[in-house]
């Protein structure tokens, strides 16, 4: 282990700090799906992935993370910040004018740590199975991870992904899909039941895990075990439970937190809540 | 007029995928990417020659795009190939956000485009591919007019950086270009020089603006046409130069009149050189089942309406 697990808990509180912090900064954003995803993606870049903060774009030799529900960009500007892409002091541009972190994110300014952009739902499954069969080419074996949200599986095209991935046996691929049951207009049981992902995933063929996405050591725990399924003939899933506005009480158990920002007065209760481990920015 | 001759008749799509296989022995990043058409786009010679690098996608062109974005990621040039009407308006947001807002070294090679296809009818003969896919920015657009432009073409978007659209088609088509020229992207190539109207054709309608300017010569007008092959940057140079000498022009384009060629050069026009301009494309419709020929004919692309078009526009000079 790179870091214990009480350290990553300090890393995805400060990292909640800085989601909070940064949609209240541009009073616009999407806190809620950020802030479940804080655990998972503080073990991704704190404890799982092996890369270079000295950004290429072809990540040759490096595990590479593809962001498909690119709403939730504070929390992958956070952690990029964190981990030493850029200075963090840049997330107080978050979502501004000539900013690089942009309401989602994108290659387009340049941003070290951002390898396509994502926004338009239902497209990073396909670019990261492409970016995986690149790796098998170069003879690269590396990991390619990417994460997904749960309501985003509607759009139709991951499925052609889904099904692709398992027959060219795309097994350098662990995808997580954030699985807190919510989706902007409600309930994705209400909206468009997604039924057994499990179920699915394994009909398709793929390697089906699960994990509690808000418990660290449940979520350091089976990424380090999907990494030892890689390399077997099949795609990873991670099926992670999480709660939308995990580590917030006023944000949690619901949808209505997903684009909302806090206003000052929440601002002060959600920091309240969430303890420094780090700068703030 | 400078007289042009063919030995052979072929289709463009062949020379993609001569020009795939060329690609791919000159460049081990080359890979190929295709939705279950692969003997359309005759990428047969390239998959039997490379079989690790052609990813056979199925029937699922939105995958299809992305993946080809993410092979950038590992360094590889990925040629995607299906009809243009699946290579484009089928999956344009995959193209707009993980393609060119990404800018992504992908090629993005369609066939089978505009009225040609044929007997198929409307639903695969897509019109507004290249309006599509110009309003992209970063995006670069070629039409091409023969076996050999097509094969030239297929080859240089293989060295150049950044994602292309190259469009081509089905019928076999005169082969008059030639076999050993250096493709130029976003460079016009001069096909006969004339000092009273210029004609800009594309694709499949160049050869008819050859045609057209033979029989232009015999009523004892002097046709300058050019083929502009790159949509997108647009030769503007060329066009303006040659407008400058004659004062007016006729675009020929197998595509909606809405977003192709002729307004690229209708906007540089307006700006630059305000000139009659008079158009040969088809006239905000869908296309319908029957020969190429006879579409060709119904939906007013054929040779005469090049001589038409070029008679009035003469008149309003």
């Amino acid at each position: 282990m790179k870091h214990t697990i009480n350290e990553l808990e300090d890393i995805a509180s400060q990292v909640r700090r800085d989601i909070v912090r940064m949609v209240h900064g541009c009073q616009s954003g999407h806190p809620g799906g950020s802030l479940g995803c804080a655990d998972y993606m503080t073990a991704l870049y704190f404890e799982i992935m092996n890369y270079s903060t000295d950004f290429t774009m072809d990540g040759k030799g490096e595990d590479l993370f593809f962001l498909s529900n690119g709403h939730i960009s504070p929390v992958f500007y956070s952690v990029l910040a964190r981990a030493g892409f850029f200075e963090v002091a840049e997330l107080a541009t978050f979502r501004k004018l000539n900013s690089r972190l942009q309401g989602h994110p994108t290659t387009h300014e340049h941003l070290p740590g951002i390898r396509i952009a994502s926004g338009s739902l239902g497209q990073g499954m396909s670019v990261a199975i492409g970016a995986a069969q690149a790796k098998k080419l170069n003879k690269d074996h590396s990991i390619v991870y990417s994460l997904h949200g749960d309501g985003e599986l509607q759009e139709g095209q991951n499925w052609e992904a889904i099904m692709y991935a398992p027959f060219n046996k795309v097994d350098n691929l662990i995808a997580s899909v954030d699985y807190n049951g919510q989706q902007i207009d409600g309930p994705t049981e209400k909206v468009l039941s997604l039924e057994s992902l499990q179920a699915k995933f394994e009909a398709f063929g793929w390697h089906v895990i699960e994990s509690g996405g808000n418990d660290m050591e449940s979520i350091v725990k089976a990424l380090h075990y999907a990494k030892t399924l890689t390399g077997k003939g099949k795609p990873i899933l991670n099926l992670m439970s999480t709660q939308m506005g995990a580590g917030v009480d006023f944000m949690m158990g619901s949808h209505k937190w997903h684009g909302v920002a806090p206003n000052d007065e929440q601002l002060a209760n959600a920091l309240g809540q969430l303890h420094s481990s780090l700068q703030d920015y | 007029m400078k007289k042009y001759t063919y030995t052979e008749k072929k289709d463009t799509r062949s020379g993609f995928g001569a020009g795939l296989l060329e690609a791919g022995k000159n460049n081990p990043e080359v890979v190929a990417l295709c939705a279950d058409l692969v003997g359309s786009l005759k990428m047969d010679a390239f998959i039997k020659e490379f079989p690790e690098r052609f990813f056979q996608i199925g029937i699922a062109e939105a995958n299809m795009i992305g993946i080809a974005a993410g092979l950038t990621i590992g360094g590889k040039i990925p040629f995607t190939g299906t009809f243009a009407n699946f290579s484009t308006g089928r999956v344009y947001d995959q193209i707009r956000q993980s393609v060119a807002y990404s800018n992504k070294n992908v090629k993005i090679c369609a066939s089978h485009a505009g009225l040609t296809l044929g007997e198929d009818g409307a639903t695969h003969q897509i019109l507004e591919d290249i309006g599509l896919m110009k309003m992209l920015p970063g995006m670069t657009v070629i039409n091409t007019c023969d076996y050999n432009q097509t094969k030239a073409a297929t080859i240089a978007i293989a060295e150049h950086e950044g994602p292309v659209y190259l469009r081509f088609g089905r019928p076999v088509i005169p082969v008059f270009t030639d076999p050993d020229q250096k493709f130029e992207i976003g460079k016009a190539w001069m096909v006969n020089e004339g000092t009273d109207v210029t004609i800009v054709a594309t694709g499949h309608m160049v050869w008819k603006a050859i045609e057209a300017g033979e029989q232009l010569a015999e009523l004892g007008i002097d046709a300058e046409i050019i083929n502009i092959h790159t949509i997108k940057p647009l030769d503007e140079e060329a066009i303006l130069k040659s407008v400058k000498k004659t004062g007016c022009i006729v675009t020929a384009e197998e595509h909606n009149k809405f977003g192709g060629l002729g307004e690229s050069v209708a906007r540089l026009l307006s700006t630059e050189l305000p000139s009659p301009q008079e158009f040969v494309a088809v006239n905000d419709s869908f296309g319908e089942s029957g020969t190429p020929d006879q579409l060709m004919t119904k939906y007013g692309l054929d040779t005469i309406d090049i001589v038409k078009a070029v008679q009035k526009v003469i008149k309003r000079k």
